[in-house]
């Protein structure tokens, strides 16, 4: 120590304490540092937990019970996942209106991190389908031919050939999709909302997925080419029957009465 | 109501001398006959006949201008050429144009003929009194000499070997028809009855052909699939796969109401026919919730937790079922065909 004591006067002393320092600064930063960060994002994520269980007790617990289990009113929530909340509410299906045969889509009451800590919380709950990411869901460079083969053979029946919808049983019917986000058809597909059956990834990939969203993209709005002409809502049959009966006919039988209403005589009477 | 109440104009001219003020008035219900021929403005002035006969060349002429038209598009226009055109939106060019151009011809034509009609042909009336249905007397007695006449000729009353062969001939003409319609066939023999499963047949997933694990089926989830081996262009593709078609969802086997169906599933994971008993269409709007599957068609109902029953609507019978279990190498798989024949009832079915 007295050695050490003695040198403390030397030229190079002062380097050697600051090296020793900036190297002691270094391994605490090491070793503290990336755990402090992990801590930070624990503390996010438990903070969203807690910020959505507010919003839940407020908004949800009612029908679906104050730990998410399900009343008479409303299914439990455990193991739907943060997909299946963020597709809910993130579409203004929940908090639903009134008890039905199905909850209709409406206007959006929670905003986007609102919807996403109510997720967080009902995802603690108990493992489900994740929200997808941007890039999940992104229809670009996918097969659009595909998606029309993957749609008509799983989604047709229900949705209609260009995903216009159609009736289901007792009041119940399968949406209209045009203008639902890609995310939240990628979320609708993965998590089964209501009388819809899932399709999951275990039995439908993501790329698969991705090509049946480029479909509905492509078929459906302003853009979209209609070699035939007026689509009539994309019905099929029944809308041309009635367009071809009602305006066709209609008109032809109008052009008759008018003819037969108008006498060509000189002087009429 | 009292005569007083009604307007005036709305009273028959003839109302005062009808109850009896004036006799031999004469009959009330006397035919009137034909009101004076009034003649039209083309009939007085020759300018106005002209313009209408120049109003009617000119959409014949524009007939001829549009079918011009129609085949000059045909020409123009290449197949895939998308044009925006309000309020249709984005439209085939040529489609468009061969439809405007077609209607146009043949409505030009129609307009062109019922104002030529309207205005230049002849319209003056003409009466024409119905004639006796009944014969006149005397066409009926030459009808019935003339056919007695002809009897007596040809002897066919005497000649009975001629007039039997000859209604044999007559007879048995027909039959040849009746034996063509054997060419409506061949019978299905026993097509119906059997499909491609078979046992030790993997269930094919229709997304991903992979074959299917009992992992992959979630509940709530709806899965098509077809039996292993079956290819996409082989020739009799579509002839197998509708009758092979299945659909694959999970119950949990506790929900299973019924006994034979928990025991023909694994696990709860369950396949029965998409085939529609009704008339065969593919069936599969699944309601996961209440586990009812929909026919698009006619709307008959199936309860795919209890043996896939008919709740509603006209089908006959229930969705036939395939017992399904799962190989050595985890993958599931049919341990048989269906036991019933799948898809609407036919005569024989039994």
């Amino acid at each position: 120590m007295k050695k050490l004591s003695a040198r403390r006067r030397h030229p190079l002393a002062a380097v050697v304490v600051l090296l020793l320092a900036l190297a002691a600064t270094g391994g605490l930063y090491a070793a503290f540092a990336p755990a402090g960060k992990a801590q930070a994002d624990e503390t996010a994520q438990s903070l969203a937990i807690d910020e959505g269980k507010k919003l839940y007790s407020v908004g949800c617990a009612s029908c679906h019970g104050s730990g998410g289990q399900g009343t008479t009113d409303g299914p439990s929530l455990v193991g739907v996942g943060s997909a299946a909340v963020d597709f809910q509410v993130g579409t203004g299906r929940m908090p639903a209106q009134q008890p039905g045969a199905q909850v209709p889509k409406k206007k959006v009451i929670y905003n986007q991190a609102e919807i996403d800590q109510l997720a967080a919380y009902v995802a603690s709950l108990g493992a489900g389908p994740i929200t997808p990411t941007e890039s999940q869901v992104d229809p670009a460079g996918a097969d659009v031919a595909k998606g029309g083969d993957l749609f008509r053979n799983n989604c047709a029946q229900c949705h209609n050939f260009t995903g216009k919808g159609g009736a289901l049983t007792n009041g119940k019917y399968a949406p209209d999709l045009e203008g639902v986000s890609p995310k939240h058809i990628y979320e609708a597909m993965q998590t089964g909302p209501q009388s819809m059956p899932s399709f999951p990834d275990s039995t439908m990939p993501e790329q698969e997925k991705k090509d049946i969203i480029a479909y509905i993209e492509t078929v459906n709005g302003d853009e979209s080419e209609s070699p035939g002409g007026l689509a009539l809502g994309g019905l099929g049959p029944v809308s041309e029957g009635l367009f071809g009966w009602i305006f066709g006919l209609g008109g032809l039988i109008a052009i008759a009465v008018w003819v037969a209403a108008h006498t060509a005589k000189a002087k009429k009477s | 109501m009292s005569s007083q109440q009604i307007p005036e104009e709305n009273l028959p001219v003839v109302q005062d001398t009808a109850h009896g003020a004036v006799e031999g008035a004469g009959d009330p219900f006397a035919d009137p006959g034909l009101p004076a021929h009034r003649p039209r403005i083309q009939d007085i002035d020759e300018r106005a006949a002209r313009r209408s006969e120049r109003a009617v060349a000119f959409m014949f002429t524009l007939s001829m201008l549009a079918t011009i038209g129609f085949i000059a598009s045909y020409v123009i226009f290449p197949v895939d050429k998308i044009v925006y055109i309000w309020p249709l939106g984005h439209v085939s060019a040529l489609n468009f144009s061969l439809g405007m151009t077609l209607g146009l011809a043949l409505f030009l034509i129609g307009t062109g003929a019922v104002h030529w009609a309207r205005t230049l042909m002849s319209d003056v009336e003409v009466a024409d009194d119905r004639h006796a249905i009944e014969a006149e007397p005397e066409v009926k007695a030459k009808v019935m000499a003339d056919f007695a006449a002809g009897a007596k000729e040809s002897a066919i009353g005497r000649r009975k070997l001629i007039r039997n062969t000859m209604f044999g001939a007559l007879a048995l003409v027909p039959l040849s028809g009746v034996v063509l319609l054997r060419d409506l066939g061949p019978l299905p023999e026993k097509k119906l009855r059997s499909t491609l499963w078979a046992k030790g047949k993997l269930l094919v997933n229709m997304n991903t052909m992979e074959p299917l694990r009992p992992e992959d089926v979630v509940v709530g989830s709806l899965t098509f699939a077809m039996p292993e081996g079956l290819e996409e262009d082989a020739h009799d593709f579509q002839t197998q796969i509708a009758k092979a078609a299945l659909m694959i969802i999970r119950i949990e086997p506790e929900n299973i109401k019924d006994k034979r169906e928990r025991e023909w599933a694994h696990e709860g994971i369950v396949a029965f026919s998409k085939i529609c008993t009704h008339v065969g269409c593919p069936i599969s709007l699944y309601e996961q919730q209440t586990h009812h599957v929909l026919c698009p068609c006619h709307q008959s109902t199936f309860d795919l937790s209890d043996g896939a029953r008919v709740i509603f609507g006209p089908a006959g019978h229930a969705l036939p079922q395939l017992r399904i279990g799962v190989n050595s190498e985890g993958n599931l798989e049919a341990l048989g065909d269906f036991e019933e024949p799948v898809g609407p009832a036919f005569w024989e079915r039994g």
